[in-house]
């Protein structure tokens, strides 16, 4: 890891499509994420953008903060309005009314955006084959409006709508696993990622990008507001998001998984838990419950991963 | 030279759609819009037309299809009926207010409960307010006119905006009728490709769908309601062009025998047809009175109306939907209140008929008048008057 920082400089392009001047919280791993991924998408890109945090910051009229195209509409259609854009471009490069030109549509939304109110449209594009990207910043519930519960909200967390209370626990669903949603559409590319771990988002973003046919990149995106953490440590709960085993680095190429960073012995969930304030409520006998099933979870994808190497090796 | 052919409407809707070179089409199937997005899957399949058909998975995600591709400068259509319009309800709005000049049908259809895939204007009415102009075709050459008309007003420089074209489920869209399709170079020179202005492109990026805190969000609903109200013009000229090419002249308030007619009788969409040979009966029976169609629903032709019906004594008006609650006939109400202020204006009448595709015969018709000219003598202790409900 530590080769990395003699090439940052030169890993990482200068160029920003993404530009400062936004109105996101202070230490905000969303918009950290959305900056790197518009780094990778390149300047070729056209971004839809739903409803949420990342619209909001970027775009208080007349100013914006995308140097690439951009358009918002409403909330939950983001999926089917990237459909619209890359159907219309590709008919008119065929009909020679714009110069054909590889352009990376790209649709972006939150956790809610996409695993709640965006579901439909999300996989109705998916099905279509549309040649785009979709990437979810999961930060784990609605914080644009103010920290109500997602199904992205992970179990026990407190927020506005799933408080913590005498007889509740706080969020008493488990995470919905919108990657393996992506996954069962049989897509060519889907894959997880985190800003705290840069050069990976940015790769994963640029094979994304290159896909033919629909990719889906979920980025896990600390919100120090929501989760009432210090704003200096977005990057370090990231990483230990990944650490514990709580969120995994992965990828799915057309359905094999392979785990982008494996750890044969798991942090305990704590060093991750203890530093936010939304888990601070539980009790051992919850986080001990909740450390079994992350680990069963872990395991799980490792086997499934597994699986597709020794798949590869018997080929 | 045009073609004159017997075809059933919804057949030849689509056909107009693929004359106009439509790049994209976003469409979710509901009855009874059916017929024309199978007809246009059909000429994208062979080949006939050169566009992306999207078959979407919903009216909300067909509305939404249809935002992104016209903001990338596609040429895009869409057709749906009842419910499927009230869920692209919220969308519709984003398609007026960004300037998106989507062109939709809508084949005028009963909203639930209960369920009627008949017709009546209740879709329509619930979309009123969506800043989409909006027109009504009485017969199946009006709906082929329209809709390539359509795509040229939304299209044009000075208008932008989406253009919704209502056209009755059923009574329209599943009847066979004799419709004189133009041919392609016809509309080519008619309809110029279309040119959107600062579409999503990368080399000269754009942002589009800004939010507005308060110091803006009202100056832009206003420039938005100015600029549907000034698109009367071009709307009008629009169709004074069209009636150069193909000899059929459309304008927002159309008359028929209103000529020292002291009764008008008021319709919307293809009961129109059968209120005429209604009015000519009565005419040859001696009674004085004639029928005034609106085309152009939105924007609303104020001057035009009012002109129509200046020295009329009674007017009767026929909805075809409820308003709740409140003054029932929807077009009524508004019709009552662009005269209110007027120092001569005829007593109205508002009559509710033909829900859920209840028809509404020639006797029917005799009936309505009739009983709109006694109830303008006599008065009535009722808002608006029901016709034809068992009691």
């Amino acid at each position: 890891m530590q080769d990395y920082t003699v090439y940052v400089p030169k890993l990482i392009p200068k160029w920003e499509s993404f530009v400062p001047g936004h109105r996101a919280c202070i230490g905000c791993g969303e918009v950290l994420a959305v900056r790197l991924a518009a780094k990778a998408l390149g300047r070729n890109t056209i971004v839809a953008n739903a409803t949420g945090c990342m619209e909001i910051v970027a775009s208080p009229f007349p100013h914006t903060s995308w140097s690439v195209p951009w358009i918002h509409t409403i909330f939950e259609n983001t999926a089917a309005v990237a459909s619209g854009i890359e159907a219309g471009l590709k008919v008119m490069m065929r009909k020679g009314r714009r110069p054909q030109k590889d352009i990376h549509v790209t649709a972006i939304a939150g956790d809610g955006g996409t695993s709640d109110i965006g579901l439909q449209a999300l996989s109705g594009a998916f099905e279509r084959r549309h040649n785009f990207t979709y990437l979810c910043f999961d930060n784990e519930a609605y914080m644009n409006t103010g920290i109500q519960r997602s199904s992205a909200t992970p179990y026990g967390a407190t927020t506005t709508t799933s408080p913590a209370g005498k007889v509740s626990i706080g969020q008493v669903t488990w995470k919905k696993n919108m990657p393996a949603i992506a996954v069962a559409h049989g897509i060519p590319y889907v894959a997880t990622a985190c800003p705290s771990y840069p050069f990976d988002l940015i790769a994963k973003i640029e094979k994304a990008a290159a896909t033919i046919g629909p990719a889906y990149v979920h980025i896990f995106s600390v919100c120090p507001t929501g989760w009432r953490c210090a704003t200096d440590l977005t990057i370090r709960i990231g990483r230990l998001a990944v650490t514990t085993g709580i969120f995994p680095l992965y990828e799915v190429e057309d359905g094999q998984y392979k785990m982008s960073i494996d750890f044969p012995k798991l942090r305990p969930i704590t060093d991750y838990m203890k530093l936010q304030g939304r888990f601070g409520h539980l009790s051992s006998d919850i986080i001990d419950q909740i450390q079994l099933t992350v680990v069963k979870k872990y395991e799980e994808l490792r086997e499934k991963s597994v699986a597709s190497i020794d798949a590869e090796d018997k080929s | 030279m045009a073609n004159r052919v017997g075809v059933e409407v919804s057949i030849a809707l689509a056909e107009a759609v693929g004359l106009a070179n439509t790049d994209v089409i976003a469409a979710y199937p509901i009855t009874p819009q059916t017929h024309i997005v199978e007809h246009l899957s059909e000429l994208v399949a062979d080949g006939e037309l050169d566009a992306a058909f999207i078959p979407v998975e919903s009216e909300h995600s067909a509305m939404s299809a249809c935002l992104g591709s016209a903001a990338a400068g596609a040429r895009t259509f869409t057709a749906t009926a009842g419910q499927g319009l009230e869920l692209m309800h919220e969308v519709l709005y984003i398609a007026s207010s960004m300037q998106l000049p989507i062109v939709m049908a809508v084949a005028n259809r009963a909203l639930s409960s209960p369920l009627s895939v008949w017709s009546d204007h209740s879709d329509a009415m619930a979309v009123r307010d969506t800043g989409w102009i909006q027109i009504f075709v009485e017969n199946g050459q009006e709906a082929v006119d329209n809709i390539i008309c359509a795509f040229k007003m939304a299209e044009d420089h000075r208008i932008l905006l989406p253009v919704m074209v209502h056209l009755d489920g059923f009574y329209l869209t599943h009847v066979i009728e004799p419709v004189m399709l133009p041919n392609r170079r016809e509309v080519d020179n008619f309809l110029p490709p279309n040119d959107y202005p600062l579409p999503l492109w990368p080399e000269n990026p754009v942002a589009m769908g800004d939010f507005a805190p308060p110091v803006i969000y009202f100056e832009t609903k206003v420039a938005q309601e100015m600029n549907l109200r000034k698109a009367k013009g071009p709307i009008i000229e629009t169709w004074e062009e069209f009636n150069k090419t193909f000899k059929r002249h459309y304008q927002p308030v159309e008359l028929y025998k209103c000529e020292n007619a002291k009764v008008l009788l008021f319709t919307m969409g293809s009961v129109s047809e059968t209120a005429m040979t209604t009015i000519d009966k009565m005419r040859e029976g001696g009674q004085e009175v004639g029928l005034v169609r609106l085309r152009l629903w939105r924007p609303f032709p104020y001057e035009e109306f009012r002109n129509a019906v200046k020295d009329v004594e009674t007017l009767i008006v026929l909805d075809k939907a409820i308003s709740f609650g409140g003054p029932g006939g929807p077009v009524c109400s508004e019709l009552r209140s662009a005269l209110y202020n007027e120092s001569k204006k005829p007593k109205i009448v508002s009559i509710v008929a033909g829900l859920g595709g209840r028809d509404i015969t020639t006797s029917d018709f005799e009936q309505i008048i009739n009983r709109g000219i006694d109830i303008a003598q006599h008065g009535s202790d009722k808002e608006y008057e029901i016709y034809g409900v068992r009691e």
